[in-house]
């Protein structure tokens, strides 16, 4: 068997690409039947740069769903002569098939280690993002609307924690040590308590007055709340078996296919170092948004009305200042990806074999002046999901500043 | 004003000794110590010999009398290690008799580096020299480089200018140092690429810097920052272009090069200062990337050394080193922008 040509390298790789592609087809083409409906997402059609991050980040994004059926040989297991073998390179007694990246130091398969990865990004990244963000809104309303002691000291803990450099702060805590000392689980049970009670927060204020819907909403949140809460946090904490701690891990296994919710202890380590990171940005850029809207003449009249400050925080201040947090939040995703990629060049929290793109790179980096394509796709991968987020944040900035 | 300065000095030496005794604490948690301890010793230590190593250099006491012996408020321990008499203070004169009783930060005294054996001084001096070379060539091309940018991009908003430079300058922040030095090497430096201009290595850039060795590095690190700050700008710019006086003087009749050159540039400038100031956070984790990947061993080589050998000391020293840069540019860059701006003044 021949060694592939460039050409049939790209045609063989769009095909393997090819139900992302028809995913792609629908969701756009759908979108744009009704973008009328859509409300910003369908303004975005207007904006080409916004469009093509939409489509760049919807490509990653379905490549991580089904990755399975993208890639071409398993992700972990060497095959025998594939050592550092050039694109396109065939596969010694398996008719047909071919490395379409080449092969890596350890004879495995680039192109699908890359899809692969993707998996583990888009597994983190949106999901600590979130978190971060739920962790910022509800510490950094109150400390914008109330002002005062309460303000100084949480502003005075997030100014800490930016002014050490993330590196120091990634060195330190995402280290096999740190997950042996159980502070890491620590910091999730704080952390990821921070959303049941913002939207606890959130419906209580609201249905307060409307005690059946009340109790339905709280419930639900409750029940999934605290049953996440179990199989992230509390199932991880050295030394202590949880009660029905195995229920809940395969509970929580049926339930999602890319897996942010039942975190083994390193990617645990990673997410909560990652959340721990961001909501301090967060939280800054709420405060400031809530000092400078505050003062409107809605929240004078929802005072007047006599409503709870947390309603008035909840339901009057934070959807006026949506627009921006949105902004923030497809930048965010965007960092955060290049910390995990950052986490996995030093290889902080992620396994040797693991195909995470930053550890790729890592691996790939030691041979570059000899072998070019181990390091390239994960690079390139990363750099285009990352540009895409940011071509999105810029669309999404520009059409609804033109309201 | 002065007061508005010894304030935030408080606050910025509360915030390092916070700083300071949470990196001290994570890296005498017992799993690091055993870790520094197998480093050191032999790494086929049994669990007892882990303990005596870690007692006889005064480890496996109290965190908060460690971090106060580091601090020089409380007496450096004194031991012995196989009979041979041994304490904290020991490697200032190198005997205990002559040595100090008290030894730490107060006394200007960082302790010693147990990779490097030597004094973590000594070490800071040398290695944040080499990377201020690296940060000095990195700013010097990215911010003149970024307030052009920004400055051409902000002059007409909207315009095909305009909109090609803020693509160029979204498509750099999303290109980490770890990305674009890839690339970097990969087109420049490798044999794949075919270029071979510059080399793909900068360890030889440490003793003499030429354009070939120190090229590559300070392109990647300057490269990120320059999307950001050129951003800045240009949303600055953009907004000093749609002021009354601007338009007052076009209509006065000054040509559009003279309303840019002479009435705009000064105030669009005001906003990116802060930026730029603040950019030096960020720059500390390029650096620590970028002299990784290519080799130059400066003060985030050593950084990366000091965190995966858990070399307490020489971490602690190079994190108040990084603290103090972080703090001082954002109290220089909030006096600045008071300087600059006259509408803004401290109550």
């Amino acid at each position: 068997m021949e060694q592939l040509s460039g050409l049939q390298i790209t045609g063989a790789i769009l095909w393997q690409f090819l139900p992302v592609w028809i995913a792609l087809v629908i969701v756009l083409v759908g979108g744009g039947f009704i973008r009328g409906k859509l409300g910003l997402l369908g303004k975005l059609y207007d904006h080409p740069i916004g469009m093509i991050g939409l489509t760049i980040v919807l490509f990653w994004v379905f490549t991580a769903l089904m990755a399975d059926w993208i890639i071409t040989f398993d992700p972990y297991t060497p095959v025998d002569g594939m050592k550092n073998k050039k694109p396109g390179w065939p596969v010694g007694g398996q008719e047909g098939h071919y490395f379409l990246l080449g092969g890596d130091n350890l004879a495995r398969d680039v192109f699908s280690r890359v899809v692969a990865g993707s998996k583990t990004v888009l597994g983190i990244a949106p999901a600590a993002t979130l978190i971060a963000f739920m962790v910022g809104i509800t510490l950094g309303l109150p400390a914008g609307f109330f002002m005062g002691a309460r303000d100084t000291a949480l502003s005075f803990l997030a100014n800490m924690v930016l002014a050490f450099p993330v590196i120091i702060l990634f060195y330190l805590l995402v280290t096999r040590a740190m997950v042996q000392t159980g502070i890491p689980t620590y910091l999730a049970a704080v952390l990821f308590a921070f959303p049941i009670i913002f939207i606890c927060t959130l419906f209580y204020t609201r249905f307060k007055t409307r005690p059946n819907e009340l109790a339905l909403y709280m419930g639900v949140t409750l029940v999934v709340g605290i049953w996440l809460y179990f199989s992230m946090v509390v199932t991880h904490i050295p030394n202590f078996k949880a009660p029905f701690a195995d229920s809940y891990q395969v509970l929580a296994g049926w339930l999602d296919p890319i897996r942010p919710f039942s975190m083994d202890a390193n990617t645990l380590n990673i997410f909560v170092a990652v959340v721990f990171v961001n909501s301090p940005t967060v939280f800054r850029i709420v405060r400031g948004l809530t000092i400078d809207v505050k003062t409107r003449d809605y929240v004078a009249a929802a005072q007047t009305r006599g409503e709870s400050p947390w309603y008035i925080m909840l339901w009057e201040i934070l959807p006026n200042v949506r627009g921006p947090l949105i902004v923030d939040f497809c930048l965010r995703i965007g960092y955060t990806t290049i910390l995990l990629g950052t986490l996995g060049f030093f290889g902080l929290g992620v396994s040797p074999e693991s195909p995470d793109w930053g550890a790729t790179i890592n691996d790939g980096r030691k041979l570059l002046l000899i072998y070019v394509h181990p390091a390239l796709p994960p690079a390139i991968s990363l750099m285009s999901l990352v540009l895409g987020l940011n071509f999105l944040a810029d669309g999404l900035r520009e059409e609804s500043l033109k309201d | 004003m002065l007061q508005f300065v010894l304030k935030r000095l408080g606050v910025m030496l509360l915030t390092i000794l916070c700083l300071t005794f949470v990196v001290f604490f994570l890296t005498n948690l017992y799993p690091n110590l055993e870790r520094l301890a197998k480093t050191q010793g032999n790494n086929r230590m049994t669990a007892e010999q882990v303990e005596s190593w870690l007692d006889g250099r005064g480890y496996n006491r109290n965190v908060f009398v460690k971090y106060g012996e580091w601090l020089g408020v409380v007496p450096g321990w004194t031991n012995e290690i196989n009979g041979v008499p041994s304490g904290r203070c020991k490697p200032i004169t190198g005997d205990v008799e002559t040595a100090p009783s008290y030894c730490g930060v107060l006394q200007g005294y960082l302790g010693e580096s147990t990779v490097f054996r030597e004094f973590v001084s000594k070490i800071i001096n040398i290695r944040l020299g080499l990377t201020g070379w690296l940060m000095f060539a990195a700013f010097g091309l990215m911010v003149p480089a970024a307030l052009i940018i920004g400055v051409l991009a902000g002059m007409r908003e909207g315009g095909k200018l305009d909109r090609s430079l803020s693509t160029f300058a979204i498509a750099t922040s999303a290109t980490p140092e770890y990305v674009s030095g890839v690339l970097f090497i990969v087109i420049f430096a490798s044999s794949a690429g075919g270029l071979k201009w510059f080399k793909g290595s900068s360890t030889s850039a440490m003793d003499d810097i030429n354009f070939g060795n120190f090229t590559l590095p300070v392109l990647t690190i300057a490269l990120y920052g320059v999307g950001y700050i050129a951003r800045m700008t240009r949303a600055s710019m953009a907004e000093v272009m749609t002021s009354q006086y601007i338009r007052t003087a076009r209509l006065k009749g000054v040509s559009f090069r003279g309303v840019v050159l002479k009435h705009a540039l000064r105030n669009a400038l005001i906003a990116p200062f802060t930026v730029i100031m603040l950019q030096f956070p960020f720059l500390l984790t390029g650096v620590v990337i970028v002299e990784t990947l290519f080799n130059y061993k400066g003060f985030g080589w050593a950084l990366v050394q000091a965190a995966s050998n858990n070399d307490i000391e020489l971490l602690l020293g190079l994190s108040i080193v990084a603290v103090i840069v972080v703090l001082l540019t954002q109290l220089i860059s909030d006096i600045g922008y008071m300087f600059l701006n006259p509408r803004i003044r401290v109550s």
